[in-house]
């Protein structure tokens, strides 16, 4: 099963030598193919999810051929290796040496934010998955549009739903130590206490966690555990939690990593009946999905989730924007207004943007079942065109500080 | 004639940018902070033989004060520069008389140990930090009013701060100190009897490769605008400690060469092959099975046979 | 109350992990006075090889696993030991390199085999059912582990003080030179303890999985671990390393529960104590 992933590695890398090797002659505008960087984390801890960006925006070019809008596409793909230094130096290559059109990635906060300065100095055209809040808040730029969610923005419409229609009052949340899980549960906690209910205990875990046995037993007793977690620390967390029997004792919800695809493949029948919300889910019932899942599914032989969804994703939109210019995407600042007024129909639904660059778009709550033998995230609820701010007021929501470990404060917290 | 080939290599370093695109003027800066900081470590690991784990406290430390200095208390650049310096160096110095407790692995343990509490602290402690956000939006100084915003006048700031810090290393280690350093690393105990202080001396030594630590990272910052938690990382200290192994450490230009390899490998290489990290351990050891004490002596070995046999 | 007792149990069963993750280190060391950096890749190789094996073939026993995979990483360590450590026996600083250029490959070979994706360990099936005691619950694995570090530590123990092999070992860590003089074949004593070292990080990685799971990026995290607990412990010492790693159990989670703020540091400010106050280790017999 493995086999042929890592057969379709090999390929595409030694595709992507031979196209970089190749002498590249200088074509006068509007010629040329078009030059597309992707920036995901290939090697290190965040892999997982860099192979898939990789993975399906390859299968996305493949199945048009390589052709968008009418002009011949080249894929060259960058390993940041989950380390900001390492992303600006790629980031460097692909504009400096590669003379890339636009960029798509990269996947980690740190990442995007190592290189967000360099990219809108150089002014890329660049459709971000990192979810890194002030990136589309307080420190937006005319370069940059973000197609997936805010850290808090797929956590927003699961709190409400967690207070008005679970009927929950008391939650406990547990996150990585660092601003993705940060900023997820603060809105999460926001939008909750905003609906009457109470988190009463936050638990952030150190990146490098070996056990999280103590963190298990610390679990306060409530209605409800958000998983604000990404990768595989949340997958190791939660099969402790299972094996200290805590399941029994409350219902288990998650943000929108928490329970990816990437994560459900490796996971049995504990898994079933939680629900995550998220942008994505490969269980979709929309034309473009019911294209994408099966055949990444057929291709790869396993479903594909937040990150693959992530960067077929932003293929759909640069197709639209491409559309738009007629192919033209030396005009950069045409480019850059035809993606942010793409509107596209994509695998997780129409794509708008606001003008703040950041999506506009359905979030899904989701519930694991069991569906051809395979875990899947079943969709049950639609919460459509969901922005960044939620239900609240723009400019009272920027004015505030950005969401951290400690703000919005957390008023009930138990003793 | 070596006259002539040094004069031919500093001419080939200086004339760069004119013939080398962006990418490439920009990859040899990096080259330029990355050997500023192996020969800073050399000075412990090849001349004191004290093998540090932990030396990336200096460079991310001085980064962090010049970012936080300058982006958030409205420090001009020269005393962000000179108080980040000065208190990198305070560091070492506090750092030294802990570490110095040990040796051999024990030091390397307890450096390891220190720069991975410094890690904690700069992912932790994120209303200062930022945390894993880390700190971006940072400038570049502009030194006698010239911008160093393109490919080009950076690289040539980093040349002149690196070839200060070569020739200031270099005097260093030849220094009558300098011997006492390497006489304390070989023979310590009669070094001791010889009336020298071998605490002191090692101590100093500590100091002053934190020093250089320290201005290898505010080119760093300089140069990314940006700085991470990752860079206090266990990995950006082992990356440094092997360049320098690999490049041959106790002479003075291995840890130069093998820093560029190291960086080569993982920022260039990365584009053509795949499996990267795969190479990189490969090269290391391909390096130690065939020149055992580094590529610079295993190189002029080379040449010297060649020339004998001629 | 209960809190004390589920987090000193806790305590207990980590502690029982870094043992089958760190006394292989510490043999390796006392005999070599070798800082192995590729034992973490060791580990995390029997952790893979085990969640291959046990997914391909769901009726394995994980103590048929362990032992296999255990056998493999031996393998691996032994070819390594004998193909380059050999070659290095006076460059210290070259074996700092050779070991470090291993485990990068080995995890890269992880990745290529692997993937990115986590994958578990199952726990074995009569043991899913977590254990009552006192009217709470804990998981019976964890108890198991720890009965699986006693026991590794007492055959460990016994190898070391009552067989020949041990006692050559012994000499050998005592005095290399003095043992090579009266004709105890130090090189091959070399390579059977690398093996072994090895091996018991592949089982342990193993045993270990069900709790860990096998994801890129647990050679790094478990190295750190392995080094901390031969350095309170003492290096080289097998009651060094079984006490230090019990320490180190309890330190971590009692101070991840007790004072999260210091939840990063908080297994590098006791070893840098110790390092500072005794640099031998607490139990340590050497000079580092």
């Amino acid at each position: 099963m493995p086999i042929s992933r890592r057969q379709f590695v090999s390929t595409a890398a030694g595709a992507g030598i031979a196209s970089v090797a190749a002498p590249r002659l200088t074509f006068a505008q509007n010629s040329g193919p078009i030059r597309i960087g992707l920036l995901a984390a290939k090697t290190g801890p965040l892999a997982s999810g860099g192979i898939d960006m990789e993975l399906a925006l390859t299968m996305f070019l493949k199945e048009r051929d390589n052709t968008l809008a009418g002009r011949k596409v080249e894929l060259i793909v960058a390993d940041t290796a989950g380390v900001p230094a390492t992303a600006r130096t790629k980031a460097q290559e692909l504009i400096e040496k590669n003379n890339i059109h636009c960029v798509i990635g990269p996947l980690a906060a740190f990442e995007a934010l190592a290189i967000a300065d360099y990219l809108t100095e150089k002014e890329v055209p660049t459709l971000g998955v990192a979810a890194a809040e002030d990136m589309t808040q307080r420190h937006p730029s005319p370069w940059f549009v973000r197609l997936t969610s805010t850290s808090a923005q797929c956590a927003y419409p699961l709190a409400e739903y967690s207070a008005k229609e679970l009927k929950y009052k008391k939650i406990v949340t547990i996150a990585d130590d660092f601003a993705y899980g940060h900023e997820m549960c603060a809105g999460f906690q926001r939008a909750f206490e905003d609906n009457g209910g109470k988190i009463i205990q936050k638990i952030f875990t150190p990146l490098a966690t070996p056990d999280y046995g103590s963190y298990v037993a610390q679990v306060k007793s409530a209605d409800a555990i958000f998983l604000g977690t990404a990768g595989s620390n949340g997958f190791r967390f939660l099969r402790q939690f299972i094996e200290y029997g805590m399941k029994d004792k409350m219902a288990v919800i998650g943000g929108m990593t928490a329970l990816d695809e990437s994560v459900l493949r490796n996971m049995g029948d504990e898994a079933l009946g939680i629900l995550t919300t998220s942008w994505y889910s490969a269980e979709l019932d929309n034309a473009a999905n019911k294209v994408f899942a099966p055949a990444f599914r057929k291709q790869f032989k396993y479903d594909p989730g937040y990150y693959a969804g992530s960067t077929y994703l932003s293929g759909q939109v640069l197709e639209a924007a491409l559309t738009t210019t007629k192919g033209n995407v030396e005009d950069k600042k045409a480019l850059m207004t035809a993606i942010r007024g793409s509107n596209a129909d994509t695998v997780r639904g129409l794509v708008k943007f606001d003008d703040l660059g950041n999506v506009i778009g359905n979030v899904y709550i989701r519930k694991v079942t069991r569906s051809d033998g395979r875990l899947v995230n079943s969709v049950i609820k639609t919460y459509p065109d969901v922005t960044q701010f939620w239900t609240y007021d723009k400019t009272a929501f920027l004015k505030n500080p950005v969401y951290s470990r400690d703000y919005p404060p957390a008023k009930y917290l138990e003793p | 004639m070596k006259w002539i080939a040094a004069v031919l290599f500093a001419a080939m370093l200086v004339l760069l940018p004119s013939v080398a695109g962006d990418f490439y003027v920009n990859l040899a800066s990096q080259i330029l902070i990355a050997a500023i900081f192996a020969l800073s470590l050399n000075l412990l690991v090849g001349f004191g033989g004290m093998t540090s784990l932990g030396h990336a406290s200096f460079l991310g430390v001085a980064a962090y004060i010049s970012a936080l200095l300058t982006s958030r208390y409205g420090f001009a650049h020269g005393p962000a520069a000179i108080v980040s310096i000065a208190g990198t160096t305070a560091m070492a110095a506090v750092f030294g008389v802990i570490a110095l407790r040990a040796s051999g692995l024990g030091f390397l343990m307890i450096t390891l140990a220190l720069s991975q509490v410094l890690w904690g602290l700069a992912y932790r402690m994120s209303n200062v930090t930022n945390g894993d956000n880390g700190i971006a939006g940072l400038t570049r100084p502009m030194p006698f009013g010239i911008s160093l915003d393109s490919a080009a006048s950076f690289y040539w700031f980093a040349l002149a701060v690196a070839s200060v810090s070569f020739l200031m290393m270099t005097t260093f280690v030849s220094s009558a100190f300098g011997s006492s350093l390497k006489g304390v690393r070989d023979q310590p105990r009669r070094m001791a009897a010889l009336g020298f202080n071998p605490w002191m001396i090692r101590w100093i030594t500590f100091i002053y490769a934190g020093f250089w630590g320290g201005v290898s990272g505010l080119l760093y910052v300089y140069y990314n605008k940006y700085i991470h938690p990752t860079s206090l990382s266990t990995t950006s200290s082992a990356e440094a400690l092997l360049g320098v192994i690999a490049g041959g450490s106790g002479t003075l230009s291995g840890p130069a060469v093998g820093a560029a390899l190291v960086l080569l490998l993982k920022n260039y290489a990365s584009a053509y092959v795949e499996r990267w990290n795969m190479l990189l351990g490969l090269v290391f050891l391909f390096i130690v099975l065939v020149m055992p004490t580094g590529i610079v002596p295993g190189l002029s070995k080379l040449l010297n046979l060649r020339r004998g046999s001629r | 109350m209960q809190f004390w007792i589920i987090q000193g149990l806790n305590s207990l069963s980590l502690g029982g992990l870094l043992f089958l993750l760190a006394s292989g280190f510490s043999l390796i060391f006392g005999l070599m006075r070798l800082a192995n950096l590729t034992h973490g890749a060791f580990f995390m190789l029997g952790t893979y090889f085990g969640a291959t094996a046990m997914r391909a073939n769901s009726d394995l026993s994980i103590w048929t696993v362990a032992v296999s995979a255990g056998v493999a990483v031996a393998a691996i360590g032994g070819l390594f030991e004998r193909l380059v450590l050999t070659r290095l026996k006076t460059n210290p600083l070259g074996q700092v390199l050779v070991t470090l250029g291993m485990s990068f490959i080995i995890s890269d070979a992880c990745l290529a085999l692997w993937g990115g994706d986590s994958i578990p360990v199952p726990t074995p099936q009569n043991l899913q059912a977590p254990t009552r005691l006192f009217g709470f619950v804990f998981p019976t694995y964890r108890l198991v582990l720890v009965g699986c570090a006693i026991t590794a530590a007492i055959t460990l123990y016994l190898l070391l003080e009552r067989t020949r092999l041990g006692a050559m070992i012994r000499a050998g860590v005592d005095d290399a030179q003095m043992a090579r003089a009266v004709g105890i074949p130090v090189a091959n004593l070399f390579t059977i303890v690398f093996c072994l070292g090895a091996g018991i990080a592949g089982a342990g990685g193993v045993l270990g999985g069900p709790i860990l799971s096998a994801y890129p990026g647990l050679d790094a995290d478990m190295l750190p671990l392995a080094l901390i607990v031969v350095i309170l412990g003492g290096i080289g010492s097998l009651l060094g390393a079984f006490i230090g790693s019990f320490i180190v159990g309890f330190i971590y989670t009692f101070g991840t529960a007790l004072f999260p703020e210091l939840a990063y540091i908080i297994l590098f400010l006791p070893m840098i104590l110790v390092l500072a106050l005794r640099p031998q280790g607490l139990l340590g017999r050497l000079g580092a």
